[in-house]
């Protein structure tokens, strides 16, 4: 598929944005500015621009404890984020959240979620209300390498398929559930297999190189959208960092992950980039400073805000 | 009004919900071409078609999360789990996604969902499809839990919740299938959170619901023989709960009796005695007691069965008791 520079360099910036809003979650958390859990997407952020890349608005999605890339990917406001993140009255959910659950039903986010492998059967439900209401509009799930060993993965991969639905499950291997290394958590190394069992496509790709996931998420999207039924795609990929921030990691192999961070996707797609012809390295920092000018504006909106008020706690339990 | 079946009003209700709302569907096992084990949606699936009547895997957890998908998209799915007890394996799907969703996302969803489940035992079905879980449910903030004890009740109710904005647990109890009653036959609607005074009475308040409700009723009759004019409260609705109903009735009465079948240890008997304790305590000139099962599993034998569930003469004797 061949993408127009626009289009490239959106790529690109989302990557970046994502990195920079994690890399500012981090530092703010450090310093004590934060409370509860942090799960950062760095290193990562290939797979929520590739696949969100493919969605318009009405396009859903389901996201994870690790969701602030698919959240940004799919066209969230950071001032909305960061000021959940803060636990202020202007986050997206009031303050309810925090960093685990963010939504924004209104661009088609219907939420990350604390509990790993619940958001896949929600997906099926929201594709089902999909093409009940006849949209030609298709839902993704993202979820991880550990989601794969839950009863939810396989009870949602079998329902998909049996009922034909507009899902594509975005497997994110970072090869580690939570602290567990793949290779003690499942036999298999591929999980796209996995389709197999459910009599759907099951791909695998380089999730650290934004093209082959933006291809890939292309071909399987457009797929459900014709009414061709559910993928699953596996995106190869590491994180960063631990599973959340103050884990020390004691799990993880310097020299694999000196391996991993040599394909960093985002200097890997600058170099790309500029070697296309895409852009000269001025176009990249020019992005990248952009993008630092708005978290920077984000956090002072965030931690200029309102906190909730004491009564909030009463809202919004139940409808009507 | 016209005569029927708990069965039939549980299967008509949903006929006329989806006659009047094309976006309420039900998915669940055995549905479709089975119309449910005991026929609660026979008929359906000709009626709606296999869009709005879903035969599904045997998935407890995808069958709730595709319906909490399908409410946040702003359809009114009719989830069918057939025995309460099955709910342990979807629990997840209940207590952190339907009943958390709403709060958790500062109010930008609604969930309007129901879960149609049978409590009770008394048809030699063992532990593990003989549970009354009730009160697990009531647990939850965001979710409302309520429970019909007659066909008219089925109808008021269930169309409640059908058309209830949030999460709502339709218990049903298994013994009650082919229990006739008259049933209204226009729009029939009992809001949430409005007891039923089954018998009136001035000596003792017994407060119950679902299948129970008969057995007090039964008790109520035997013990005016014996001068005790006991009133019969059927709560119908545990979340929200007519506290207002119950404390007006002790204070009539200044007695209370709270019968269930579920186990008397953290059964929902004890958050009523609570709140009565609580917010009546001057009301009451006797003990709170509660009639409930022993806290053991349901068993299996005829003979055990008959004696763990709460008949009428342990009901008599706790009401005798406080005399």
């Amino acid at each position: 598929m061949n993408l127009t520079k626009d289009q490239m360099l959106n790529l690109y910036e989302t990557m970046v944005k994502i990195r920079e809003f994690e890399e500012k979650a981090k530092e703010l958390m450090l310093g004590g500015k934060l409370a509860g859990f942090l799960h950062l997407y760095c290193g990562e952020e290939a797979i929520a621009a590739g696949v969100c890349a493919n969605l318009n608005d009405k396009d859903c999605i389901t996201s994870t404890h690790r969701g602030h890339g698919h959240i940004i990917a799919k066209g969230g406001d950071i001032n909305r984020m960061m000021a959940e993140l803060h636990g202020k009255a202007t986050g997206y959910c009031k303050g309810k959240s925090g960093s685990m659950h963010i939504a924004d039903l209104d661009i088609g986010i219907v939420g990350a979620n604390g509990i790993v492998g619940a958001g896949l059967p929600i997906a099926v439900g929201v594709a089902f209300a999909l093409r009940y209401k006849k949209m030609d509009n298709v839902v993704v799930a993202f979820f991880g390498d550990g989601a794969s060993n839950r009863g939810t993965f396989h009870e949602a991969l079998n329902m998909a398929s049996v009922l034909n639905l507009p899902v594509v499950f975005i497997c994110e291997n970072n090869h580690f559930g939570m602290s567990t290394p793949q290779s003690v958590h499942q036999k298999i190394k591929d999980i796209s297999v996995r389709g197999t069992a459910y009599d759907i496509p099951g791909k695998t790709v380089d999730g650290n190189d934004v093209l082959a996931v933006h291809e890939a998420a292309a071909e399987a999207i457009g797929r459900a959208r014709k009414g061709g039924g559910p993928s699953l795609i596996e995106c190869k990929t590491w994180r960063h960092y631990g599973h959340f921030i103050g884990d020390p990691e004691p799990y993880k192999d310097p020299e694999e992950q000196k391996k991993w961070l040599a394909t960093d996707p985002i200097p890997r797609f600058a170099k790309y980039l500029i070697e296309s012809n895409y852009a000269i390295q001025a176009d990249l920092d020019a992005i990248k400073n952009s993008v630092r000018e708005k978290i920077e504006a984000a956090v002072r909106y965030a931690q200029s805000s309102p906190d909730p008020l004491p009564e909030d706690i009463y809202s919004d339990v139940y409808a009507g | 009004m016209a005569k029927k079946t708990y069965i039939e009003a549980i299967r008509e209700t949903q006929s006329a919900e989806m006659q009047r709302d094309p976006d309420v569907f039900i998915a669940g096992e055995d549905v479709g071409v089975m119309g449910s084990a005991f026929g609660q949606t026979a008929g359906l699936l000709k009626e709606f078609g296999m869009q709005r009547v879903v035969d599904t895997p045997i998935s407890e957890s995808a069958i709730i999360g595709l319906g909490v998908g399908a409410a946040a998209m702003g359809l009114r799915p009719i989830l069918v789990i057939d025995f309460i007890d099955f709910m342990a394996v979807c629990m997840d799907e209940v207590l952190n996604q339907a009943s958390k969703l709403r709060y958790m996302l500062g109010g930008q969803v609604k969930i309007p969902l129901v879960i149609r489940s049978q409590i009770g035992a008394g048809i030699g079905a063992a532990a593990q499809h003989s549970q009354s879980l009730e009160a697990f449910f009531t647990h939850m903030p965001g979710m409302k839990t309520v429970a019909a004890a007659t066909p008219a009740d089925v109808k008021g109710l269930l169309t409640a919740a059908i058309r209830d904005d949030n999460p709502v647990l339709f218990i049903e109890h298994k013994t009650l299938a082919r229990f006739e009653g008259e049933v209204p036959e226009n729009d029939y609607v009992i809001p949430f959170g409005k007891a039923d005074i089954k018998r009136a009475g001035s000596d003792v308040t017994i407060v119950s619901w679902s299948a129970m409700v008969h057995k007090c009723l039964a008790a109520a009759e035997s013990l005016s023989k014996e001068g005790i004019d006991a009133e019969v409260i059927d709560i119908r609705s545990l979340i929200p709960l007519d506290r207002e109903c119950i404390l007006n009735s002790v204070g009539k009465t200044g007695k209370l009796v709270i019968v269930h079948e579920a186990v008397e240890t953290s059964g929902y008997g004890a958050e009523i005695a609570a709140m009565v304790a609580d917010q009546g305590f001057d009301l009451l000139d006797a003990p709170i007691k509660r009639v409930a099962a022993p806290f053991t599993p349901v068993p299996f034998s005829p003979v055990l069965e008959k004696e763990w569930v709460v008949n009428e003469e342990k009901i008599i004797n706790a009401v005798k008791s406080l005399f």
